[in-house]
Parts: structure tokens; sequence; C-alpha cells
């Protein structure tokens, strides 16, 4: 078998295999660059957060629905994902408690309100699929809502660029020279939450997070320039879904698993090699 | 003898509606266009009386300096101003200046200096009140921008990462951050603290060159050598109460003791 063939044939072949494809590759030029700006922001864990709380949102549109329906479950996400955004961003306002922290009590509550609603209703497949995604499983449909999120997504983030960056820099200049930088704030959180909602149906809620979060730390271990991160980030994922596709094929792994992986491979590998990473010795490198 | 509040102070008095935040939403006549009056003003932060009775003007122009020890409420104060902290009697007007006529530069920083950005840019963010959020910066404000960074001697440093810059060479960025937002008033909170002297007296320099522009400028400084060189007014908090003049008439050893304490020898000896 030549090398070409191991690349080649199994998209050549199989239908499902391409769809998988341009999803792994819509994804991650969706939620790489989203992924950079949530690491800058020092908001992973805030990330973390909202991919398990559109879990309850996706479920109750399971159980709208009666059935794995994307659009349901899409919208339902959407909604409980806001939610769970602004209810944290109020509590952290009233209380002491930092928004992370608050983020995180959500964030098994959550959790464990939507396996409660899936296994109520739905069989352990069903839960099986709203938590780790049917990436061989995709169908057009879903394909266009993927598209449509990564477009709507880069494009949302060209036009608020530079507020947004204003905002992360120092949201106190921005505020007191009359600029409302929590409009941005907000219309990026809703970026966060509509590509977790793109990347749950091919990944699941638990591992969505993942798409976003480790192209990004890798792309930061190679790059100190916000726009090359993001493309570097972009790129990563995009890369990581051939690989990981390719690795799950023909050593018959599962593929959302492996294309996580292969991002968390390649974050190693550029820890071991990139200039800011390990090689650069005790200078601690600064990640949230 | 210098009275407590309001000394060089005739301006009108206005009647004026605030709302909950203390911004000035009403405008005002032609003949106090641009003066900051404090009237009465009272501010309380976590429950504590800061100062209070506080009564005088900045008007367009002005020079005004900020002093009283630590803790005395000389941040409150330009906070109160400029509307970030609700005042628990009194009013402030602001004689239709709007949050856009206002360059503040923070003194607790929250400036996440990591954050991938280049000096440059950080500089043209100054201007976005000119620009719009959205727009791209054409030539006359990439000059611009140029031009203030060559002000404050950063010429070198406009590609570096603001992560790279030194704590002096990155106040310097603030200060030509401030120069391109053109505001008519400019609020610093000291603005030279763990800067060395030549640095502090660069920018020095250039906050005189805003005043002879005729922008207003109000500064907390700890300095008293500084503020009796170039600063004409001052405020000086002590015990709650705000003195606020001429500053030949209110930086007097008397004085000096009573809001920094030590011995009256001590603020005699000082240079002035
Ligand atoms: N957020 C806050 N909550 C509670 N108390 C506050 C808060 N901010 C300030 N204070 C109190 O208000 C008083 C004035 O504080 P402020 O920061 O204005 O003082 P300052 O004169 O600027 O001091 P420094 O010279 O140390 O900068 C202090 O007693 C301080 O403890
Ligand atoms: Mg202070």
């Amino acid at each position: 078998m030549s090398i070409l063939s191991v690349l080649w044939d199994p998209f050549a072949s199989f239908g499902f295999m391409r769809r998988a494809l341009v999803a792994s590759m819509t994804l991650g030029m969706g939620a790489g660059p989203v992924g950079v700006m949530l690491q800058l922001r020092r908001m992973s864990l805030i990330g973390d957060a909202m991919s398990h709380a559109i879990l309850p949102g996706a479920a109750v549109g399971f159980l709208l629905a009666g059935g794995l329906s994307l659009t349901a479950m899409g919208l339902g996400g959407i909604v409980a994902g806001l939610g769970v955004a602004l209810l944290a961003g109020l509590v952290s306002r009233r209380t002491q408690l930092a928004e992370d922290a608050s983020f995180a009590s959500f964030y098994l509550t959550s959790l464990a309100l939507g396996v409660l609603i899936v296994s109520a209703r739905g069989s352990n497949i069903d839960l099986l699929h709203v938590l780790f995604g049917t990436i061989l499983g995709i169908d057009a449909s879903a394909l266009c809502l993927m598209g449509g999120i990564t477009t709507l997504s880069i494009a949302l983030l060209s036009i608020i660029w530079r507020p947004l960056v204003m905002e992360c820099v120092d949201p106190g200049f921005m505020r007191m020279t009359g600029g409302r930088g929590g409009i941005y704030h907000m219309v990026f959180l809703f970026l966060v939450v509509i590509n977790l909602v793109a990347g749950f149906e091919a990944l699941g809620t638990l591992m969505s997070v993942g798409m976003m979060m480790v192209p990004a730390a890798t792309a930061r271990l190679w790059t100190r320039r916000l726009l090359p991160m993001m493309v570097l980030s972009a790129a990563t994922g995009m890369a990581a879904g051939l690989i990981g596709l390719l690795v799950s094929y023909h050593y018959g792994l599962a593929a959302g698993p492996s294309i996580i992986l292969t991002c968390s491979v390649l974050y190693i590998l550029s820890l071991v090699v990139s200039p800011a990473g390990l090689r650069a010795g005790r200078h601690v490198h600064e990640t949230s | 003898m210098v009275a407590a509040a309001g000394l060089h102070d005739s301006a009108v008095r206005h009647i004026m509606g605030t709302d909950r935040m203390g911004r000035l939403h009403t405008m005002i006549p032609d003949t106090t266009a641009g003066t900051i009056r404090l009237e009465d003003a009272g501010a309380i932060m976590g429950g504590q009386t800061v100062w209070r009775h506080v009564t005088g003007s900045f008007r367009p122009g002005s020079m005004t300096a900020i002093a009283g020890a630590n803790g005395t409420g000389k941040s409150t104060l330009l906070r109160a101003i400029l509307g970030e902290v609700p005042l628990a009697h009194g009013t402030v007007t602001r004689g239709g200046l709007g949050p856009r006529d206002f360059g503040y530069l923070p003194q607790a920083r929250i400036i996440d200096r990591g954050f991938p950005i280049s000096v440059t840019d950080m500089v043209l963010g100054g201007a976005w009140q000119q620009t719009g959020l959205f727009g791209r910066a054409d030539r006359t404000v990439r000059l611009r921008a140029a031009n203030a960074l060559h002000r404050v001697n950063l010429d070198g440093q406009a590609q570096r990462m603001i992560a790279a810059l030194s704590a002096g060479q990155f106040q310097r960025l603030l200060f030509a951050r401030l120069l391109m937002t053109d505001a008519r008033v400019i609020v610093l909170d000291e603005p030279f603290t763990a800067l060395d002297a030549p640095t502090t007296q660069d920018l020095l320099e250039l906050v005189c060159e805003w005043h002879t522009q005729g922008r207003t400028i109000i500064a907390v400084l700890h300095d008293i050598h500084q503020i009796r060189t170039c600063f004409p007014d001052v405020v000086l908090l002590h015990d709650g109460q705000a003195t606020w003049g001429r500053t030949p008439d209110i930086l007097t050893p008397v004085i000096l003791q009573r809001a920094y304490g030590g011995t009256r020898d001590r603020w005699a000896d000082m240079p002035s």
C-alpha cells in the first residue's frame, strides 16, 4: 500500500469519512481562533464549563423533538449555554466569587442534569451519542449547520476584532473613554457557545471543547502575535482532524477521541520542540 | 489664610440631573462649558466615609494636583470625577463634557501585559474614538501614532510586543496612547510612580505641554516638590476633607504637617 493510498483511500471509498473530514476541518477552523481568545482572556475553565452547560439544553431539545434532532438539540444547547454565561456573569458581579469559580459550580450541576434528562427518556446509545458525538454519522444538514456556524464565527470575530482586543488588554480604558466593552464580551461568549454547539454533534459535549482549547494552547507555543496565533490554532485543529480520522480508520479506533488525542500529541510535541515550550528552560510560560 | 474648600471658585452653580452613577445628563450654559465642579460632594467606600463636603471646580485649562497621604481618597476623588464611583451626597457636574472627553490613567492597572498586542496597535487603540471601533486606521492616524511614540521616546519599540517592554517603557506607551485620545481633560493617578528621574522629567514635560495646549489636567501626585514647581492648583485631602486652592497657599508647612504628620521643620525645610 502506497503512502498516497493510505492518505487517500479512506476518503475516496467512504462517504461518511469524507463528511467526517469536512466536519472536523470546519470545526477546527471555527473553534481554533475562538479558543485562542478564550485562553488569552484566561477563561479556559469557562469554556469547559460552557460545554457542559450545553448538555441539559441539548437534552431538553432531545426530549421535545423525541429523538436525536440536530436543530432542536442545537437550539437547546445555545439557549442553555448563553443562559449559563449570563447567570455566571451575574453571580460573579453580585458576589465576591471570581467568574471562573462561579462557572465551575454550574458545570457539574449542568452535566448531572443533562445526563439525567437524556437517560430518563433515551437509550444508553442516545446518551453515548450526546456525550461523545457521532462524527462518523454526520449528515449533510449537520455539515451545513457546522459550516454556517464557522462562517458566522469567523465573520463576527473579524468584525469585533479591534474592540474585543482592546477590551481584553485594558477593559478600564475602554470603559473610561466611553466604549461599551461589555457588549463585545457578550458577543464573544456567544461565539464560544455556538462553536461548542457545532462541535457537539460530532464530538459530543465532553470533547467539543477539546477542539477549542488544545489547538489554541499549541498555537500559543509557536508565536507571540495574535493573528498568526489564531491561524495556527485553526490549522492545527484541521490537521488534527485529518490525522485523527486516518489513524482511527487504519487502526480501527474511535474517531472522535482519535482527533482530540491527535490535538494532544501535537500539543505535547510542540511543548518539547517549540521555542516557548520546555526548551525555554525554567522560564514559566504563562497560560491560564 | 486658606478656606477649607472652594477658595478661588466663582463658577455659577447649576441645578442639574445626574443619573445613578453621577454621570451628567443635562447640558449647561456656555459660560461654564468644560468646568468640572464638585458641589458639597461626599464619597463612601466600603461603608466608610472617605471624604465629605468637598466643593470646588476644575476649570477648563486648569492644572490641578491632588495630594494627600495614602488612603485619603485621592483615587476615589478621580473616579468620582469620572463618574466611576457614585457620590454619597452632593453633585459632580462636568460642564457638558462626556466620557469621550476624558483621558484617564488609572493607578491600579488591570492591563493584561501578557496579551499579544504590539506597541503600535496599543497606541492605535487610543484613537478608537476617531477611527471608530471597526474602521481601519488610515494614514493620518498611523502618522499620529508614530509621532506619539516618537514624543515618548519609543520610536524603536513600535513593532515589539507590549509584554517585552520594561515598566518605564510601558508607562511611556500609556502616555502615547493618551496622546492619541486627544482628550480635553486628562486625569492621571500617580503617573510617575516607579519611574526613574529622566523618564519622570520627560513625561512631566509632556503633561505641561498638554496644559499649554489648554487641556485640563488633574493628577494625583506624591512629590510635593513636583507639585510646587508645575501645578498651579492643588487639592489636599486629609481627615476626610479637601483643602482646595492655589498651590503656594495650600502647601505651607502648617497645612502639610496637618495632612502628612511629621514635624513642621521637615516641611519647612523642603525646597520650594
Ligand atoms: N473598593 C473599595 N472597597 C472598600 N473600600 C475602598 C475601596 N476602594 C477604596 N476604599 C477605601 O477608600 C479609601 C480611599 O481609597 P483611595 O484608593 O481613594 O485612596 P488613595 O488616596 O488613592 O490612596 P493611595 O495613596 O494609597 O493610592 C481607603 O480607606 C480605602 O480603604
Ligand atoms: Mg490611589
